[in-house]
């Protein structure tokens, strides 16, 4: 029978992401776990202090990979998940990509959270630039270690 | 044939802009598209040689044909997350 959940959060946002919203999404009574993953911007990258980060994407394509994204997880992994990444300018501190996977037990929820974020960084187009302590702005060109 | 190219980040720098449009004589392939791209848009020589590309919101690759009213997009390495 088809159960009542909260409406899905986006999959981009340009708004604050409410980590409660996700969780709220995928919980279910035939949900043992919950594993969610909070991704934020920090203060440094490769020894240089980082003030400000300005994230795009290309939007449409960027969205459509994370539906890909999430109902691949779902077939290889009993259960819901549901995943947001922000855009616009963000501070130190704020959430930048949120995941929640909500599974019968605690095993695919992990795993499945694990592979939504990694899958994320790897194939949605989406850039940042970052802004530095001392004024001066770059893309952020290399992918970062794992 | 018009085909629609799309410039991010990085690569809407370099080129100056962010998308232009491109008439084809004939069907193609990522690769032929940018060998056209690099002798007739001013900067598109500094793409590297295999520059990660989607075809209508799809990763594609440079085997990848090109047809009337395709999208094509440069993506400069992602740095989602």
């Amino acid at each position: 029978m088809p159960m009542i959940r909260s409406a899905a959060p986006p999959l981009i946002s340009r708004d604050p992401i409410d980590l409660a919203r996700l969780v709220a999404a995928v919980e279910a009574p035939e949900a043992g776990g919950i594993a969610t993953f909070t991704g934020l911007v920090r203060n440094h990258h490769q020894g240089r202090g980082v003030s400000r980060l300005e994230y795009s994407a290309y939007e449409s394509m960027a969205e459509q990979e994370m539906r890909t994204i999430l109902s691949e997880a779902e077939s290889r992994w009993a259960v819901k998940v549901v995943a947001t990444h922000r855009l616009g300018t963000l501070e130190v501190g704020d959430v930048a990509v949120a995941v929640a996977a909500a599974g019968a037990h605690r095993a695919e929820a992990f795993e499945a959270c694990r592979h939504v974020i990694e899958e994320l960084k790897r194939r949605v187009p989406v850039w940042k630039r970052e802004q530095y302590a001392d004024g001066s702005e770059a893309w952020v060109e290399a992918r970062e270690a794992q | 044939m018009a085909v629609r190219v799309l410039f991010f980040a990085t690569y809407a720098d370099l080129l100056g802009r962010a998308e232009t449009e491109l008439t084809l004589g004939a069907p193609t392939t990522v690769a032929g598209l940018l060998d056209l791209l690099r002798q007739d848009l001013p900067g598109a020589d500094r793409l590297p040689a295999r520059p990660m590309v989607a075809v209508n919101q799809h990763h594609a690759g440079l085997e990848t044909p090109v047809v009337d009213r395709d999208e094509v997009a440069f993506l400069p390495p992602l740095a989602g997350g």
